[in-house]
């Protein structure tokens, strides 16, 4: 018999009133994987394992974390410090998972720190926690309190030679911090601006030195993998998926139930939104759905068979991002939508590059034009051209592609509303 | 960039070289409290600029905002050039630089908000204090500013007064909302 914990191996411990304490997660298997790791398990071999798991980064691109470790310096002539980052400065529209476990399982999330800690031996570890999150903020630094006096944090770990001190950094806003580039230099005390890559973080990131930065869910999952291994891990996704794991799932809008789930991966948007948000509210149609964050895509309801996993929603011409899905109803149309998403991404880019800093304000302005009816003739070519400005390959990191993509798929699906924007010409003529 | 111990070296900036005619920036120092709070976030980093963000938020939970005459005083502190603690203090959304009011309230404006409502609200809380985006209630009691996503979208539309967020957020709600922040 599978038990809870077994088939929602994220969420059967959370508790968001009351987060187990350190004697309550170790009573329920908690801090098991670290004892086992430091005692029985190189660090490579817990490297090759979370690769072999095909954990992808749940911060929304998708990157293999296992990868993403490999790729830092090992052994003896490896620089010092080296450094674990967990992203927690969730502030992707539509997105709210990060917080979830936070609040609810910060132990998971320390286990799964020291973890990868210890895969990539960095002795120092940061959350990124953005400045909103309080209670997050208040129930980590109790968790990191406890595994220190537990022996988990700190000078020789469990009983290892192997050291690892682990800090929670807040945040002064801007979403521009949750770029892992521009994360490292807020963390350093300075403006947000992304780095140029290469190098990557992995060889040279925080004060220079070998940096991985993983998102909450991501390092959540560590725990469960080392210490249940791979062939459960592989299965937990029931075949729906040649991704692997479970998947936390979500969906805001006006719908039934906005909450969120962990499910098998690849579980499909449909059962996501009917199944468990209960579908849209009484007398309100589907129209279209962000499937994980403003920076993604449009799907139409079409669309809603389709497994939620990296690779089925990129094929669709969208991203999974961070699976949570924003759904918009018939009765809105989608200038004003876009117009909102854009305007966060203009308040939002950091000013670093001129595509970025430029084009969005003036997206913007032209999205507002045309919700006011007041749009010009070829205002929508030029939408469509600062789709391909802004597209990627021509800033330094990805927030403008980002915000391009619920631009250019409005524009592709629903290209009558933005034509029904533009005046007149008699009604030009007098303006 | 010049090396770190050059600038660590730098001589310290007195404080009358940023004068100006208010006076606003010569009348402020860190006191011991905040120097030790400023000293206890340095523990946690390699060096002493990237504790420039907890040194703003410290001087602001004292005063509410950054006053102008913070920044020379951090950038002492920390051995960083003051125009580089003015970069960062007007970079992140979160440090103010103007006074607010005793309470700050930060509505999401972001689309899963956007979708739920936010307009109404927005529309509510502006005419209910007097105010626009951005401003201060007459009474000095209440800032009103938009913020991105606050993690919360199923329970739009969401808000924060201070540190504390609340969802599922009406205009008819509101003044009972507010009177719980004299």
């Amino acid at each position: 018999m599978t038990t809870p914990a077994e088939l929602k191996p994220l969420t059967s411990r959370l508790n968001l009133a009351a987060p187990l304490d350190i004697a309550g997660y170790e009573s329920d298997d908690g801090y098991a994987a670290l004892r086992k790791a430091v005692k029985e398990m190189q660090p490579a071999e817990i490297t090759q394992l979370v690769k072999d798991a095909n954990l992808r980064g749940r911060g929304g691109a998708g990157f293999p974390a296992g990868v993403k470790w490999a790729l830092v310096p090992m052994g003896a002539d490896a620089p010092r410090n080296k450094y674990l980052i967990c992203n927690g400065d969730e502030m992707e529209p539509g997105s709210f998972k990060d917080r979830l476990l936070m609040e609810g399982a910060p132990h998971q999330l320390i286990e799964g720190m020291i973890l990868a800690a210890y895969a990539i031996q960095a002795s120092r570890g940061y959350i990124f926690l953005r400045g909103e999150y309080v209670l997050a903020a208040e129930r980590l630094n109790r968790a990191i309190a406890e595994a220190q006096a537990a022996g988990y944090l700190g000078a020789s770990v469990y009983g290892s030679p192997w050291s690892f001190e682990l800090f929670v950094h807040t945040g002064a806003g801007r979403y521009i911090c949750g770029e892992e580039t521009a994360l490292l230099n807020s963390l350093e005390g300075r403006r947000a601006n992304p780095r140029s890559k290469p190098p990557f973080p992995q060889v040279a990131g925080l004060w220079g030195k070998p940096t991985v930065v993983n998102n909450v869910e991501t390092l959540s999952n560590v725990p469960h993998i080392v210490l249940r291994g791979l062939p459960w891990y592989q299965g937990l996704s029931q075949g729906k998926s040649h991704d692997t794991g479970t998947k936390l799932y979500g969906v805001s809008g006006r719908v039934k139930r906005p909450g969120i789930w962990e499910l098998p991966i690849g579980t499909s948007a449909r059962e996501v939104l009917e199944q468990h948000a209960g579908g849209m509210k009484a007398g309100l149609e589907l129209k279209c759905w962000l499937p994980g964050g403003a920076s993604t895509d449009f799907l139409l309801p079409e669309h809603l068979d389709l497994a939620m996993d990296f690779d089925t929603i990129a094929k669709a011409g969208s991203r999974m991002g961070t699976g949570l899905l924003t759904v918009v109803d018939t009765t809105q149309s989608i200038i004003p939508v876009v117009r909102n998403l854009e305007e966060f991404f203009a308040r939002e880019s950091c000013g670093w590059c001129t595509p970025c800093r430029d084009g969005l304000p003036w997206t913007e302005k032209l999205l507002a034009a045309l919700e006011r009816g007041e749009g010009r003739p070829g205002d929508i070519q030029i939408l469509e051209q600062l789709t391909r400005f802004l597209g990627p390959g021509t800033t330094f990191c990805a927030l403008a592609p980002g915000a391009m993509e619920p631009l250019q798929s409005a524009l592709k699906f629903f290209r009558h509303e933005f034509e029904a924007g533009v005046a007149a010409p008699a009604a030009q003529a007098v303006a | 960039m010049p090396p770190e111990t050059i600038r660590n070296q730098a001589p310290e900036i007195p404080a009358s070289a940023h004068a100006t005619p208010s006076d606003r920036r010569e009348s402020f120092v860190l006191d011991a409290e905040d120097r030790a709070a400023i000293k206890h976030e340095a523990h946690h980093y390699e060096d002493l600029r990237a504790t420039s963000i907890a040194a703003l938020k410290i001087v602001q939970h004292r005063h509410g905002w950054v006053p102008d005459g913070a920044i020379p005083a951090i950038a002492n502190a920390l051995g960083v050039p003051a125009s580089d603690i003015e970069g960062v203090a007007t970079f992140y959304n979160l440090i103010f630089r103007r006074p607010v009011g005793r309470h700050v309230i930060k509505i999401c404006d972001s689309v899963a908000c956007f979708l739920t409502g936010y307009d109404q609200v927005r529309d509510a809380f502006c005419k209910h204090l007097g105010v626009r985006l951005g401003q201060t209630s007459a009474d000095g009691r209440f800032t009103l500013l938009p913020i991105c996503c606050l993690g919360a979208c199923d329970k739009g539309p969401v808000l924060m007064i201070d540190e504390d967020t609340h969802g599922d957020v009406a205009p008819e709600t509101i003044a009972q909302l507010l009177e719980r922040y004299p």
